[in-house]
């Protein structure tokens, strides 16, 4: 029997299916789907599978790790810029090694659809020195879990598996394998190699160096690396991950006629590239993110004028791939589509009707005639939407708690009336430590937190800063007399503007909470905030 | 559309419902045991932008989760300028249905006569105040059900499975919303049957 899931939900069953005792994620689009399937997956609770939302996701990697340790297989999960701030434990758990299977996946976002650069994980993965896999589609999705998991145990090695929006959010028939139980507790033989003292990291570091014979073995022989050598000795086509989607969907009719290798197991399976270089005139490479793979071959072969693709100009080098801009790739001849017919306007996306976010935004508008239209630092969530017209409230949209520390930034440059908008599940993610920075330096600035009770953007997943603000704020040292809530509601516009104005006359640092739940929280969410709330005072 | 191998763009504003409308479509294509793929669009799109979905039905693997340019058989839209939109997909034979409601939530928002008439352009097209006839059923909601009764005329799904996708989609509802729901869809079905494209048997 055929299960109708999002590539998303595929990598969710498949890690319960392969043996999984606890997911740790931060909300991403577009990863966000993975670790809600196990938070409402009935058999993940059955199994007791830990699926709770963690701060960020360098504390949900090294969580993971710590499962891992103690011998259980877990997964991590994030969006692409998730693994930046993930990236620390992630460059030093390969030295370290795992323990129980511990898969990384990361959702990259090519063309941004939701996301502020296109980044591609599989530079990570070789930087490194892990092995990657990345399905062609949600079949291959769920099967590779296993996989995964195994693999990651044979070589004691953290997997990354890396996804990209359209398989993502892509639903498809999928069947289901049996399900392997969990490992039980079995702590590490030798625990020195999570212990990276120098003297211990050098062992591991010559280790995971001497892996990579290994693992290139491992993917010479992977059935995920296909070969196909043809008649036709014109193009050989490297396929990687979705992008042999795209091929096949141009060449199926005729598939036989063409090469191709399809990569879906890195790093790349050099021998069989090398027989499709020497059986083909040319090699184009179809690959989803960043020209990867058409850089490393470069240094594989002597004559770079055979190998097509990105940075050759046969495909663009920003955006995601379709099935159109490969049919161009291949030469396959295509019928001029139709334009957009010029009557139709853009509809960019914007904040909720009655969202509190546009009342805390018109209450800053208020005063930017007084204080300049170039001051409003912001961070990301649906608050950057203040960015647009009309509202044209927020400059700035870089990283998770960069308001804050660029408000500071600019302020000790001179700049007043430095604001930071940022939002509660923002703060706890990445905003507590610049707020840190901000008070030693009781620095003029003024951070309001945009608090809706919920990490909204993605699909009101919970925050664990409900109810915290006030006493993190308070902890970490702001002054009471400057720590202040407000209520970002239309009656109350006239005070919150007097309240902001004189908190921006105050020459050091300043707190205000705005304090309103998402529009978009149901009326049981909203219930259980509130006992939530009551539980903490 | 008489083979085994439909591309369907479902067009909308973000919270308009138009997942429904492939969520059904896609229980009663695994029910006929025949491939689908249908991807959408999740994010900060959802937060009022242009959204679409893209559904794809065949007897054989299907490998692009996106349809080509120019390959889609049939485009419904919850709304007129959201139609408009996904024109480049459409191939020289296909459908257009849509809601003649407009979604205003920019300041330039075309003229809706004037979108009209540029949907009149292309021969196949329906457009139908699904909004208004769902309210007469009792629930404006269910204005996408009566734009996929219309659509059931040409998807090459059968009428059985597609009624039984909405029944187990709403199991979790009060019989009075599933009732709502299918009378939606026949509506929708019956105005298709009664235009001059739409009135050929599948």
């Amino acid at each position: 029997m055929k299960h109708l899931l999002l590539g998303n939900e595929a990598i969710a069953q498949g890690a319960i299916d392969a043996g999984l005792s606890g997911v740790y994620a931060y909300p991403g689009t577009p990863s966000t789907e993975i670790t809600e399937y196990i938070q409402t997956s009935k058999l993940a609770q059955e199994l007791n599978i830990h699926s709770t939302w963690s701060v960020n996701e360098k504390t949900a990697m090294e969580a993971a790790l710590g499962m891992s340790y103690t011998g259980k297989r877990s997964m991590v999960v994030m969006k692409h810029v998730g693994l930046n701030v993930a990236s620390d434990v992630f460059m030093n758990m390969s030295v370290s090694g795992i323990n129980g299977g511990l898969v990384v996946v990361v959702a990259d976002d090519p063309s941004m659809h939701s996301s502020q650069n296109e980044q591609d994980s599989r530079f990570y993965g070789k930087f490194a020195m892990v092995p990657i896999l990345e399905p062609t589609n949600q079949q291959e999705a769920y099967d590779m879990m296993h996989h995964a998991f195994d693999f990651s145990e044979d070589t004691m090695l953290p997997v990354l598996l890396r996804m990209v929006t359209r398989l993502s959010h892509s639903r498809s028939g999928v069947e289901f394998k049996s399900r392997r139980t969990q490992n039980s507790i079995h702590l590490p033989e030798d625990t020195s190699r999570f212990a990276l003292l120098p003297m211990n990291a050098k062992k591991q570091f010559e280790k995971l160096v001497e892996k990579k014979s290994l693992l290139m073995e491992y993917s010479e022989h992977s059935s995920l690396n296909e070969l196909k050598l043809s008649e036709d000795k014109d193009i050989g086509i490297i396929a990687c991950g979705i992008a042999y989607n795209y091929v096949m969907e141009n060449i199926s009719e005729d598939a036989s006629f063409y090469s191709t290798l399809k990569i879906s197991q890195y790093p790349l399976p050099k021998e069989k590239i090398k027989k499709l270089y020497k059986h083909c005139h040319k090699i184009l490479i179809m690959e989803e993110g960043y020209p990867v793979v058409e850089e490393l071959l470069h240094n594989y072969f002597d004559d770079n004028d055979k190998i097509k693709g990105k940075l050759s100009g046969d495909l663009p080098l920003t955006g995601e791939l379709n099935p159109t801009i490969v049919a161009n790739a291949l030469g396959i001849f295509q019928n001029a589509a139709k334009s957009i017919p010029e009557i139709v306007s853009n509809r960019p996306p914007q904040l909720c009707e009655g969202c509190g976010h546009t009342d805390l935004f018109n209450t800053i508008n208020a005063l930017i005639p007084e204080i300049g239209n170039k001051n409003v630092f912001g961070d990301i969530g649906c608050y950057a939407l203040g960015t647009l017209p009309p509202l044209n409230t927020i400059n700035t949209l870089i990283d998770m708690g960069a308001s804050i520390t660029m408000a500071k930034g600019a302020a000790d440059a001179g700049l007043e009336n430095a604001i930071a908008v940022i939002g509660d599940s923002t703060f706890t993610h990445s905003g507590m430590t610049g707020l840190l920075d901000a008070v030693y330096e009781n620095s003029p600035i003024t951070i309001i937190i945009s608090d809706n009770s919920a990490i909204a953007m993605t699909g009101a997943q919970e925050s664990s800063a409900v109810g915290r603000l006030h006493n993190i704020c308070l902890g970490i040292g702001v002054h009471p007399d400057h720590l202040k809530t407000m209520i970002p509601l239309r009656k109350n516009h006239d005070q919150n503007v007097e309240l902001l104005r004189n908190e921006l006359s105050h020459k050091g640092l300043s707190v205000i909470i705005s304090e309103r739940p998402c529009v978009r929280l149901s009326r049981d969410q909203k219930e259980d905030i509130k006992s939530k709330i009551a539980a903490l005072s | 559309m008489n083979s085994m191998k439909t591309n369907i763009i479902l067009s909308g504003v973000g919270g308009q419902g138009i997942l429904t409308i492939a969520a059904v479509l896609d229980t009663a294509a695994l029910s006929e045991n025949i491939y689908i793929k249908q991807s959408e669009v999740h994010g900060m799109s959802q937060r009022g932008g242009a959204v679409q979905s893209h559904v794809r039905i065949s007897d054989k693997e299907i490998y692009s989760d996106l349809i080509p340019e120019g390959k889609a058989d049939l485009i419904i839209s919850v709304e007129p300028m959201e139609l408009l939109r996904y024109i480049p997909f459409l191939n020289k034979n296909g459908w257009l249905i849509t809601d003649s409601n407009p979604f205003i939530n920019t300041t330039n928002y075309p003229d809706k006569e004037a979108l009209y008439e540029q949907i009149r352009k292309y021969p196949l097209h329906l457009i139908i105040d699904a909004t208004e006839i769902a309210k007469n059923i009792g629930n404006s909601k269910v204005a996408n059900m009566v734009l996929l009764g219309a659509a059931s005329t040409i998807i090459p799904l059968s009428e059985e499975s597609l009624l039984n996708a909405i029944k187990t989609l709403f199991q979790h509802k009060s019989e009075k919303i599933i009732t709502l729901n299918l009378q939606a869809f026949f509506e929708g079905k019956k105005i298709a049957k009664a235009h001059s494209h739409f009135a050929i048997d599948k």
